[in-house]
């Protein structure tokens, strides 16, 4: 047995095989006529189009099976639309691969290099169009040209800027302040404590002087759901119960995994739910983790009520609210 | 008389017979059952509470307790209020069919006076919200579309998705659909919090606030589907699944048929 390894031969191009339409003249008129009725349907696609436009009216509501209820003038407009534009392609698809020539064509490739006349010819067009235009003796030109193209790269260097700039402590503060009343959102209206039966929920924003203009920026970290519950159901350290106010209790509203709102509050379980990935607080244990990927509890918001029984918030959030992020100090 | 009794040994006449007799009892049982008046008149009220409790005893106290003080497979309904059974019985949703995760609607199994019987009994039991009345409920004069919508998006769109369609909330319960939802039961529904839905009360989201609400899931009901089939209206889960399966399904088919020779 030889260890040599055997060269493989160029095996070469495959036989041809000729298609029916090539050798078969009734095969080609076949294709001839598939090919005009793929383009006759086409046509029939776009006259779809035309009289749908025109001719149905645009409130006009048809059922259709699996689909539902639907405007018979959008329907017809884009499936004549879809019908004129495919089979166009399609049509053209089939006269290609049934009757235009498919015999291998080899093209040699020709060499990438200029020939050495006209590499010449264009260096000799380079310096004298510089001589020309003078650059080397209009030494102003040249470089008020240079000031002007260096700092124009500046620009998208500075837009950049737009990038940042780094919201600081923006993130870790709230418009939740000591004395700040709970108002209903929309409504900006004060709450009593008995205006929450036990097992109610209500989203509450703080009361601000300007409630017309309030940001959205601001409503994205402000917000605050109140859930009432019996007192007894709680199951929370001294501290944390101190923070609520006869079986009130108020939490962020913005998920600490990714700033969903959270607020699927099943009333049976007593369970919070975040709507995008299904992280699961327990309400009576201070809204701790017990499915899902958030990492920590909502925080919680201190509330009390003034001489008039209107909720107000005692203390600002102690700690930031909603997701991680880089600066904040992680516990 | 003589061509009928030709027949009553033909071996189809038992058989018959008996679903002759079958439909004939039900049609006057129906008959006899609907002529029972409705009327709530101030006299025949303790009559119907009455009604109420006898319905009760027979239908629910099995599971909520002879006095409706609740036991370990059903809660407690002193205090419930009228709205609560107009709600769960109304929307068929009480009695229970089977334990499941959460009861589902159906047909009612109480007609509708029965049902307003057992709410007054239940009413009766202590203080809770009422049957709202029917002139309360005008929505479409007391409502502002825009403005429900807002409360719709913070209030109801995390449960019953931003379409009121619906949506699903842990260990197989869900919210149900909002659409051909009677504007009394949404109301009901709102004051009540039933099985895992938190009461909405009416100092945080007032009467008129409800109303613009159940305007907005009104409008939302009637809205047209002008961008072509709606898929459920739940968003990127239908839309994408139609986009991959059918979408790409059509391109591969194409990418085939291109690359396959012409015989």
């Amino acid at each position: 047995m030889s260890n040599e390894i055997e060269a493989i031969q160029d095996p070469g191009l495959p036989a041809h095989v000729h298609r029916k339409a090539d050798t078969d003249p009734a095969a080609a008129n076949r294709a001839e006529r598939q090919v005009a009725i793929l383009f006759g349907i086409s046509a029939l696609g776009t006259v779809l189009l035309i009289v749908s436009y025109i001719f149905i009216p645009d409130d006009l509501f048809i059922f259709i099976p699996v689909m539902g209820n639907q405007n018979a003038h959008q329907l017809g407009l884009g499936l004549g639309m879809a019908i004129s534009l495919f089979f166009i392609g399609m049509g053209a698809i089939h006269w290609a691969k049934t009757l235009m020539p498919d015999t291998e064509v080899v093209a040699q490739r020709h060499e990438l290099r200029s020939p050495d006349s006209d590499r010449k010819d264009f260096v000799d067009a380079v310096k004298s169009g510089a001589g020309a235009a003078g650059l080397g003796r209009r030494s102003l030109i040249k470089r008020s040209l240079g000031a002007a193209l260096g700092l124009s790269a500046l620009s998208p260097l500075l837009l950049l800027r737009d990038l940042g700039p780094l919201p600081g402590k923006e993130l870790e503060k709230t418009s939740w302040k000591s004395g700040t009343y709970l108002v209903t959102d929309p409504g900006n209206r004060r709450i009593k404590d008995s205006d929450l039966e036990v097992g109610a929920v209500a989203q509450v924003l703080p009361e601000i002087a300007d409630p017309e203009h309030r940001k959205l920026s601001d409503i994205a970290k402000d917000a605050v759901l109140l859930i009432r519950l019996r007192p007894q159901e709680f199951n929370l350290e001294a501290d944390k119960l101190a923070m609520t106010h006869d079986g009130i209790i108020a939490f962020s509203k913005i998920c600490s995994h990714m700033g969903c709102a959270v607020a699927l509050y099943e009333q049976q379980t007593k369970h919070l739910l975040c709507p995008c990935h299904q992280s699961t607080f327990d309400v009576t244990r201070g809204a701790k983790v017990i499915f899902g990927p958030s990492a920590r509890p909502l925080p919680q918001l201190d509330i009390t009520i003034d001489d008039e029984g209107y909720l107000v918030a005692r203390q600002p959030f102690s700690e930031p609210v909603g997701p991680s992020f880089w600066e904040r100090n992680s516990q | 008389m003589k061509r009928i009794s030709r027949y009553r040994r033909h071996k189809a006449a038992g058989p018959f017979l008996l679903l002759f007799a079958l439909f004939a009892i039900g049609t006057t049982f129906n008959v006899a059952s609907a002529t029972t008046s409705a009327e709530t008149t101030a006299a025949d009220r303790s009559v119907q509470i009455e009604e109420g409790r006898q319905i009760f005893l027979k239908g629910c106290s099995s599971c909520h307790g002879l006095n409706a003080e609740g036991a370990q497979i059903a809660p407690s309904l002193i205090g419930v209020g009228a709205a609560s059974v107009d709600f769960q019985v109304g929307t068929g949703r009480m009695p229970l069919a089977e334990m499941s995760a959460q009861a589902m609607r159906k047909d009612p199994i109480y007609s509708p006076e029965e049902t307003a019987a057992l709410a007054a009994y239940v009413a009766t039991l202590a203080p809770g919200p009422a049957i709202p009345a029917e002139s309360s409920l005008n929505f479409e004069r007391d409502g502002s579309t825009a403005e429900g919508g807002e409360l719709f998006r913070n209030n109801c769109a995390m449960c019953h998705n931003f379409a009121g369609q619906g949506g699903a909330l842990s260990q197989g319960k869900y919210a149900p659909t909002l659409m051909g939802v009677e504007p009394k039961h949404i109301y009901e529904a709102m004051v009540t919090g039933p099985q895992s839905m938190p009461v909405f009360s009416d100092k945080t989201i007032t009467t008129e606030e409800k109303m613009s609400i159940i305007k907005w899931i009104k409008a939302a009901e009637s809205e047209p589907n002008l961008g072509g089939a709606s898929l459920g209206r739940v968003g990127p889960v239908t839309e994408g699944l139609l986009g991959w399966v059918l979408g790409l399904g059509m391109l591969i088919g194409v990418a085939v048929w291109l690359a396959m020779k012409a015989r």
